[in-house]
């Protein structure tokens, strides 16, 4: 077809050709896209693992042409690091929500990062349990509506949210730690820089990546998905800031690779 | 002329998945079976195996799925109380077909409980333990060279049938020390073609046990009920001795059928006609061969350290045809086999 030789924009290789499952405005898609590009740039399609966990990321490995498996809730950081550590010339990588990371699973990847695994772990934060209908997350905003505290979270009852990238960031192990956000188009440039630098440190060798991505969930938080990336940028970009948080010497000298 | 050594019942565990190549072991501190973990910790190394301390026996079992959805024979061990917490990793485990070996040195409960030996998880080993329609082989070493054999065997039918197998000791059975034959290394692993290995060259691999389509789940459950179903044809496992002319059969595993041992010979000195089932199997329990003898007219006197569990599926073989008394102890005491023979004398 004339005007169309030059492909500049598809889909990414990797990514299959089905439909997704994600709601109107969810930030999954855009994660996973991201994902995608960042693994066809690099060319690992071959040695990636896709370590799905539990929450709306369950399907993850339906969508990449990648060696992929379901892991129980809280515990891919684990999973991740056996593969990893039989087969070190794979490419494991986790994609984790509120739930299962900062819940269940902090233990897993507080020590999975505390040891320096050679993984790389991509957290949606959308301060909600997607999956399960909406109720607290521990990172749920104060005042924030959740279906397990329909008048708005309160510190009396439920404590404070907990920022994981500066938790983890305190930690040795880990080599890159940032946290990004997708609430306009700049910053989901920025955060595809960020996915490809975390997949590079990993294939340096370095210790344990963690990319923690703002992500929208409109469906549970009542709000319009025209308006949800606002309202995320308005609401969770003030508790969770975004920037780095540990970026070692080595994975510094890695950013001049990094496409865009 | 095959070596032969002195060996701890836990050591023996750990030198026998390494000789059946085991290339992967995780495990956390739980007593009664730290030493295995330490000598797992020393010698994977230097085997140039993976060896990982976690950080908790949810961290070991998920990593032992790990290792093993990348096709390396995997295992874990741990004691009653981690082995309640591993429950969901199994689960997982079963779902998913994939093979693995977890022994559990078994400590007297429930709860914090007692360091002290005991069989109390007989139940959970046998009825499940996680969640969901799955069966998985038992297998209950009576002595320091069933520790090492059993658990060869362990890795080879966790691999025969894409499931986890379970090794099933006791405190007590752990720490003994015993002369073992070191068997001769496993030379070919099978092939794993369903592996996490990277998907180049081939469609990829998914391990799960999940679908999408929940249509599709009976399918999956299917297989799984398939599995036992060949289980309970092909690997009941037992030993029988003095069984041809008994009246009262012992039924005992572990460490307990070694008190049913010397129980049996003090009878037969008292002139009862005493015989011993052993289970090797607890799953698939040997039902057939209880009931046979209970069809033979035989009385049954089931020993264990627990408040009464494998009774249950002794009584389950014999049915309301003949007597089955319970002789047991529990809360990490051992079963003495003075305790055996008056329950033998009882009912003779």
């Amino acid at each position: 077809m004339d005007g169309f030789e030059d492909m500049i924009f598809g889909r990414p290789e990797v990514m299959e050709d089905r439909p997704t499952h994600f709601c109107p405005g969810c930030g999954h898609g855009i994660t996973q896209r991201l994902i995608g590009e960042v693994i066809d740039e690099l060319g690992i399609q071959e040695r990636a693992v896709c370590v799905a966990s539990i929450g709306c990321t369950v399907t993850a490995y339906a969508y990449f042409k990648v060696d992929g498996l379901e892991s129980a809730h809280g515990r891919a950081p684990a999973v991740a690091t056996a593969i990893k550590r039989v087969r070190p010339e794979l490419f494991p990588f986790t994609l984790q929500g509120d739930g299962d990371l900062a819940s269940i699973g902090t233990a897993e990847i507080v020590h999975a990062a505390a040891r320096g695994e050679k993984i790389t772990v991509i957290f949606a934060n959308n301060a909600t349990y997607g999956m399960t209908g909406g109720q607290l997350a521990p990172t749920t905003l104060i005042g924030m509506y959740s279906a397990s505290t329909t008048g708005g979270r309160t510190v009396e009852q439920s404590g404070y949210p907990i920022r994981m990238s500066e938790m983890l960031a305190t930690l040795d192990g880990p080599s890159y730690i940032t946290r990004v956000s997708l609430h306009n188009p700049a910053n989901v440039r920025k955060a595809r820089k960020a996915i490809e630098l975390a997949f590079r440190a990993q294939l340096a060798g370095l210790g344990l990546s963690f990319v923690e991505v703002l992500s929208m969930c409109p469906i549970n938080w009542k709000v319009e998905p025209v308006k949800a990336r606002q309202w995320m940028a308005d609401n969770m970009i003030p508790q969770f800031p975004l920037g780095e948080f540990k970026c070692i010497p080595e994975v510094e000298a890695l950013k001049k690779a990094v496409k865009g | 002329m095959p070596e032969r050594t002195l060996m701890g019942g836990n050591i023996a565990i750990a030198e026998g998945a390494i000789l059946a190549g085991c290339g992967a072991y995780f495990g956390y501190p739980i007593t009664p079976q730290n030493d295995l973990l330490e000598h797992m910790a020393k010698r994977m190394p230097e085997e140039d195996r993976i060896f990982l301390q976690t950080e908790s026996e949810l961290a070991a079992i998920n990593m032992v799925y790990g290792a093993a959805a990348a096709g390396f024979r995997s295992m874990t061990s741990t004691s009653s109380p981690g082995f309640s917490l591993q429950q969901e990793g199994i689960s997982y485990m079963a779902g998913s077909e994939i093979p693995a070996v977890i022994a559990n040195i078994m400590r007297a409960g429930p709860g914090l409980g007692n360091i002290g030996g005991a069989q109390g998880d007989y139940m959970q080993c046998t009825r499940g333990g996680g969640h969901g329609d799955y069966y998985l082989i038992t297998l209950a070493p009576s002595s320091v060279q069933d520790m090492m054999d059993f658990t060869m065997l362990a890795f080879e039918l966790a691999d025969k049938y894409r499931n986890p197998v379970l090794v099933m000791a006791d405190g007590f059975l752990g720490q003994v020390v015993e002369s073992v034959v070191i068997r001769d290394r496993v030379k070919k692993l099978p092939e794993k073609r369903w592996a996490i290995t990277g998907a180049a060259g081939r469609p990829k691999n998914i391990i799960n046990s999940f679908e999408m389509n929940p249509m599709d789940h009976p399918a999956r459950i299917k297989l799984i009920l398939q599995k036992f179903e060949r289980m309970q044809r092909n690997e009941v496992r037992y030993e029988g001795l003095n069984l041809e002319d008994a009246d009262i059969v012992l039924v005992a595993y572990g460490s307990v059928a070694r008190s049913a041992m010397t129980a049996m010979q003090e009878a037969r000195l008292h002139k009862i006609k005493v015989g011993l089932l052993r289970p090797i199997t607890v799953l698939p329990f040997p039902y057939q061969p209880l009931s046979d003898l209970a069809g033979r007219g035989c009385k049954f006197v089931a020993a264990e350290m627990s408040g009464g569990q494998m009774v249950e599926d002794v009584r389950i073989a014999v049915g309301n045809r003949n007597e089955v008394k319970l002789v047991n102890s529990w809360g990490g005491v051992p079963l003495t086999a003075d305790e055996i023979f008056e329950a033998i004398d009882l009912l003779a």
